[in-house]
């Protein structure tokens, strides 16, 4: 058999996918998974939220229409409760934000031993809530909290305060344990836009006779903006949403006077059965978080910094 | 912005994600939930009442002694019946009926009533058995959650059990649990305040524990008085007792009209509010429960408290109090004609409307309430059987806690049996904080609740 007559016969080659078919493909099962957990609890909770379901009455479901969003935005109770979470809300994300940027500008600082500081720094933000809520707990305990010791120590306080048994103290008490978890994510965020500046900038404005503070408001607050601006969209929801660690330390009271918008949500929803009204909140929640985080991308816009 | 309204929307969902999640699996199971007791299609079961499961089996034909088969069962975390305990009567129980395997799941107090209504009604209703509270039975029966068992009840427990259990276990004349825990809040006391302020014996009256208060409080103790009073079922339970010794004892009358804001219920919150003005309660009260009440006075910090019976066992106890072996128990006081009064603190063992083995779990449930079941364990839990109390090897160990008991029993009051209660009990806690922090009279706060009412009961 001569060589020369070998012959390979050609390779069958099907004919490619359209690269938008090959790139649907890819994407179908997470779809298939989001549109599953998320879009069809989403629209039943919506379609759920129209009715008057009571779990402890089953079989007696009436369609109400807007009837549930109408009795919450009615109820002295829902917005007692918005205005509760709205100034946890403000207070925990101005004050974290604010020691965030003290703290990244530490972080910052050529110093020995700088990762130490870093690693102690992010340690309240890696325990879990739950973990932080109870210690904050035992701390603020009016009998034999260590928050009472110190103060009497020190001559702060003449006599022991309940503070978490106070309407006036109660919320300040869940705000520092807060802020004691989330001033980390904060710093940690912040230091990531600082590290992006550029160093020849502070230098160039100290020769052009700039003080710290005309650096600090000119150069870096400036380039700080969308860092600053992401880090509050993300407070922001967190903080108005927040539940975990006011229901752990508080409970929500005394009187009610810690009772966020997520906690009266829980308190319709799982501890009054009344899932109805229990829908009608989530979606409540949900339009005033995008509302606020509406405002945000505004301002993000405005300064020219979107990522879009 | 992508990455805002990404997150934006995450936050939505997962908050959204959260209710909807049970709500989808109530519509699915809405119709597990509509199904007929299968429990009311059954023979009775002469279920075993006895101490000795072995001699129950004999004696209950209706129980399947040879399928294998598990029941899933739903307790509460507690000093009183611990795991360990429970464990105990289980092995004794599956010695009996071998076939038969006991899966027990421990919730805290908080959850269980969740955890009752959600697996329940909108969850694979997977319970053959449920602990309730006292004020359940109305809501759990109304939503076919638990079955009426009222037939199937042995007369020896019917006449030996206090009647006091088996309100626990009641609701509109029917019987929808075993009565399992018999309960209520006992006086305990410091002798050593009470002895060094020269009072010797305990107040039969809370004008007494008044009076008693402010001698402790004179000799140096800052608050004689500590109370399990945060926005809780704790503080309802309180308020109750108290407002059963001022003369009240039922929340609403028969045509659901509101009774708690005049009589007892509005002389036992002013009196409270009373107590706290006079610096004679710890103010910390507001965010306490039971447990930190044991703390308080284990700490030696209180001369006085209202608690449930584990709490004489974790004062007494050498390894967590400095106060042990001077705790004393006392009868809880009355007021005027009244001479003791007591929360109704039982709790019952209720058979599912979706248990496929009705009789066995009825079974289980007796054998857990059977008399020597209950005398397993007698330094946390008190038996419900009459006979218990006149045996002296059970009351050998702490005979003042029995003599207390034996009188506290003969009258608990019930919180209210009502279907709407748990939005009743929450508008309640939240109106008596209001008043003990001054921000509303107690008439005022709890008129706002009695108009509430008709919404509540809609």
């Amino acid at each position: 058999m001569a060589v020369g007559t070998l012959r390979r016969a050609p390779l069958k080659r099907s004919k490619p996918w359209p690269e938008t078919w090959v790139a649907a493909a890819f994407v179908a099962p997470a779809a298939l998974v989001i549109f599953l957990v998320v879009v069809v609890p989403l629209a039943r909770a919506a379609w759920m939220s129209l009715f008057d379901i009571e779990l402890t009455r089953p079989g007696v479901e009436p369609f109400v229409g807007l009837g549930n969003y109408l009795t919450q935005l009615t109820s002295a109770g829902f917005w007692d409760s918005v205005f509760k979470a709205l100034f946890f809300t403000v207070v925990t994300t101005v004050l974290e934000l604010s020691l965030g940027v003290g703290l990244a500008m530490l972080m910052d600082q050529p110093m020995r031993l700088r990762w130490v500081l870093r690693s102690l720094v992010i340690l309240p933000w890696a325990l879990p809530t739950i973990v932080n809520a109870l210690m904050w707990r035992w701390i603020d305990n009016a009998t034999y909290g260590s928050l009472n010791a110190l103060l009497t120590q020190v001559g702060a306080l003449h006599d022991y305060v309940p503070w978490l048994s106070q309407d006036t103290t109660a919320m300040w008490m869940v705000i520092i344990a807060d802020v004691w978890k989330m001033t980390p994510f904060c710093a940690i965020l912040i230091l990531a836009g600082l590290q992006g500046i550029d160093r020849e900038l502070f230098e160039a404005a100290r020769v052009d006779g700039a003080g710290t503070v005309a650096i600090f408001r000119r150069i870096i607050l400036p380039l700080l903006t969308p860092i600053i601006l992401i880090v509050l969209v993300l407070r922001t929801m967190e903080a108005f949403k927040v539940f975990d660690i006011i229901w752990i330390m508080t409970g929500g009271g005394p009187a009610s006077s810690t009772q966020t918008v997520a906690i009266y949500a829980y308190r319709t929803a799982y501890q009054g059965y009344d899932f109805g009204q229990g829908a009608a909140l989530g979606y409540l929640i949900a339009i005033a978080i995008m509302l606020l985080a509406a405002v945000y991308l505004w301002l993000l816009r405005r300064t020219g910094t979107t990522t879009s | 912005m992508t990455r805002s309204v990404a997150a934006s929307r995450g936050i939505a969902w997962r908050l959204l994600g959260t209710a909807t999640a049970v709500l989808l699996v109530v519509s699915a199971c809405s119709s597990s939930a509509a199904t007929p007791s299968p429990a009311a299609s059954q023979p009775a079961a002469s279920a075993p009442a006895a101490a000795s499961p072995a001699a129950s089996a004999a004696a209950s034909a209706a129980i399947d002694t040879t399928t294998p088969m598990t029941l899933n069962v739903l307790l509460m975390q507690q000093a009183a019946y611990s795991a360990a305990d429970i464990t105990a009567m289980d092995a004794a129980f599956t010695k009996a009926y071998p076939n038969i395997t006991i899966n027990v799941e421990l919730v805290s107090y908080d959850s269980l009533h969740d955890k009752i209504v959600t697996a329940q009604v909108g969850g694979s209703g997977k319970y053959d058995i449920v602990l309730m509270d006292t004020p359940w039975p109305a809501e759990l029966a109304k939503a076919n959650i638990v079955s009426d068992i009222t037939s199937k009840i042995p007369a020896d427990f019917t006449s030996g059990v206090f009647d006091s259990a088996w309100t626990a276990a009641k609701y509109d004349g029917k019987v929808y649990g075993v009565p399992w825990i018999n309960d209520t809040k006992f006086f305990f006391y410091n002798t050593d305040m009470f002895a060094k302020a020269g009072i010797s014996t305990a107040p039969k009256t809370w004008d007494e524990v008044e009076a008693d208060a402010k001698l402790i409080k004179a000799t140096g103790v800052k608050y004689p008085i500590t109370a399990s009073w945060k926005q809780a079922e704790a503080v309802i339970c309180d308020w109750t007792q108290l407002a059963a010794a001022f003369g009240g004892s039922d929340f609403v009358d028969a045509s659901g009209k509101a009774l708690f804001n005049q009589g007892g219920g509005l002389a036992a919150l002013t009196f409270m509010k009373k107590l706290i003005d006079e610096g004679l309660v710890d103010p910390a009260s507001l965010s306490q429960t039971e447990d930190d009440v044991n703390s308080v006075m284990s700490a030696g910090q209180s001369a006085m408290a209202l608690n449930w019976t584990y709490g004489l066992s974790v004062m007494n106890d050498p390894t967590k109090s400095k106060v042990a072996g001077k705790m004393k128990v006392a009868p809880s006081p009355g007021e005027g004609s009244v001479t003791t009064s007591g929360v109704n603190g039982g709790m019952s063992l209720a058979v599912t409307t979706t248990t496929k083995h009705p009789n066995e779990a009825l079974a289980y449930a007796l054998f857990l309430a059977s008399q020597s079941s209950q005398e397993m364990d007698v330094a946390n839990a008190l038996p419900m059987w009459k006979a218990s109390f006149d045996n002296p090897a059970v009351t050998k160990g702490n005979p003042d806690l029995f003599a207390a008991a034996k009188i506290q029993f003969a009258g608990l009051v019930a919180r209210p049996v009502v279907p709407y209660y748990t939005k009743l009990s929450n508008a309640l806690q939240d109106a008596i904080q209001q008043t003990l922090l001054g921000k509303k009279t107690p008439q005022q706060a709890l008129d706002d609740v009695a108009a509430q009412l008709p919404t509540f009961q809609q």
